[in-house]
């Protein structure tokens, strides 16, 4: 890029996206959004949104199921609190929403394992088909990154998620899938190991998700709202109580580490 | 399970018939309003949030002209723009905020590409081999929610030659705050232009100041998002009140449309 090239694009957007045309029509990935895309579902129209592909109904219940199964509206979970405090400090449930949903792009568990969790899998099938050992990968892996994204657990070992997502991706017979299989051969890897950790709701959905054929970045961006159908009631309830009444923390909670008590002295 | 909040950071003495309600709040030990209140400059209270240590006369200094620096990207800047998107349609004044946060976490004259070049200042220091290194090897091909770098961090990808402002702010930061990123970025600013085959951007020289300030990456870049705040703040609500007929909306065309028409 240069100036040349930024030039070209000034004031003017050429996309294959879509646009809307006020007072006439709406396009949508090159398809009319009123017409041709009248009837798509909800979920249906987001995802089509990222792939550009579309799914079938079966895909589509599971892509919904795995938002809903981690829907949980506990305002102690950290991303639903910040809904919930929003609630509590009388701001807006947009703002408070919206954050919690930043929020969820964490490190230890949200976007930020999804992501890996998927790219994972991905890397693992192809090197196993090239013909490497799956258990080496998996203890190569877990020497490079410390950990491997969708096993192990933050808070139990147990994942109460895990049965009903996969009784429901059986009933709909994509329950089979080569990642969802490679999937369960490395927690039984894990398990028998050292390691002892079981897979996780990201493990799981990484795999539905790969068996489907999303990429790292599709799948990312269809998890956005996978926490949120918790967060609104998190958000109602603190805003209805009286305010400022959830989790009201003393002074004396303010647990301080720091340097003594001192006396300032301006730099001169 | 933890009810309390650990810090290094704060400390509150409750008064004596509430204890929902601070008597005195320390700052890493300093009583903040009952005496650093009116006495300390805002850039120390600022830094004294992230370190035990108070800043020297010359740090303050430059962290002040840092502030400075940063405190408005411009309305062409791609935060400052999403912060008016926000003005303009009367979006609440947070969400104006979060809109220029957002855009201005990024790698491209964002708060990673700070915290990108902070990184590269811990392993590089001012050897210019090891800036060779990092400028030509390839970008790492981790999956992780940041896309794919498409410059080396801290260079313009769209530069001809070193904007004028960022070479004023290196002479500036040097002139203030003697310390060694700052100086050595500025002997060498040609030779890692050079490598990098772009000149210099404002975002580099922000990382060395920041670095010199003694500030990690994480702490460099959550600086960045914030300091550059009062423009996005200033911009937006001027495009509010001018409205939204007076606020650019650009033409479109669609690519492989059946119809074919421009909005």
């Amino acid at each position: 890029m240069n100036p040349q090239t930024l030039l070209e694009h000034v004031g003017h957007l050429k996309t294959q996206m879509g646009a809307c045309f006020v007072g006439s029509r709406a396009v949508f990935r090159g398809h009319d959004l009123h017409a041709d895309l009248k009837d798509m579902e909800w979920v249906e129209l987001y995802v089509f949104g990222i792939t550009g592909r579309r799914f079938s109904p079966e895909q589509l219940r599971l892509m919904q199921a795995i938002w809903a199964h981690t829907s949980y509206p506990d305002a102690r979970i950290w991303n639903n609190r910040v809904a919930a405090l929003a609630g509590t400090a009388r701001s807006t449930g947009n703002l408070g929403i919206a954050a919690a949903l930043a929020v969820s792009e964490a490190t230890i568990y949200g976007r930020g394992i999804d992501i890996r969790a998927i790219e994972f899998f991905i890397r693992a099938k192809k090197q196993v088909e090239d013909g490497g050992n799956l258990a080496e990968l998996v203890a190569t892996e877990l020497k490079q990154k410390r950990s491997i994204a969708g096993y192990g657990r933050p808070i139990a070992a147990a994942d109460e998620r895990i049965k009903p997502t996969m009784a429901l991706a059986e009933k709909l017979g994509l329950a089979d899938g080569a990642y969802v299989r490679l999937a369960f051969s490395i927690e039984e890897i894990l398990i028998g190991g050292r390691w002892r950790q079981r897979m996780n709701y990201g493990g799981l959905s990484a795999a539905l998700a790969a068996d489907l054929g999303l990429t790292p970045q599709e799948y990312y961006l269809y998890l956005f709202p996978a926490f949120l159908a918790g967060m609104p009631p998190c958000y109602i309830e603190a805003e209805q109580r009286e305010e400022g009444s959830l989790f009201p923390l003393t002074c004396a909670h303010i647990l301080y580490e720091g340097p003594a008590k001192r006396r300032w002295h301006p730099a001169g | 399970m933890t009810m309390g909040i650990h810090t290094r950071i704060w400390q509150e003495e409750p008064e004596a018939d509430n204890p929902f309600a601070a008597r005195a709040a320390y700052c890493r030990g300093y009583d903040v309003y009952g005496e650093l209140l009116g006495q300390i400059r805002w850039v120390e209270m600022l830094a004294l949030l992230f370190r035990d240590e108070a800043l020297s006369k010359a740090e303050a200094d430059l962290l002040e002209a840092l502030a400075v620096a940063l405190a408005n990207p411009g309305p062409r800047d791609a935060a400052v723009h999403a912060a008016m998107c926000g003005g303009v349609g009367g979006s609440t004044s947070a969400a104006s905020l979060i809109a220029a946060l957002a855009v201005g976490a990024g790698q491209n004259a964002g708060g990673r590409e700070v915290f990108l070049v902070m990184q590269a200042w811990e392993v590089c220091g001012t050897n210019l081999d090891a800036w060779r290194q990092w400028l030509t090897a390839p970008a790492p091909d981790e999956v992780s929610i940041w896309p794919a770098p498409q410059h080396p961090p801290g260079f313009d990808p769209h530069g001809v030659s070193t904007a004028t402002p960022v070479k004023q702010a290196l002479a500036c930061f040097v002139s203030l705050n003697s310390s060694a990123r700052l100086a050595w970025l500025e002997q060498q600013r040609a030779e890692l232009e050079a490598i990098s085959g772009l000149p210099l951007a404002l975002s580099a020289v922000a990382a060395a100041a920041l670095a010199d300030l003694g500030f990690t990456p994480e702490q460099g870049e959550m600086l960045h998002l914030l300091l550059r705040l009062p423009g996005a703040a200033a911009h937006a609500l001027e495009q509010r009140q001018l409205g939204h007929k007076k606020f650019p909306f650009f033409t479109i065309e669609l690519q492989h449309d059946k119809i074919g028409d421009q909005a």
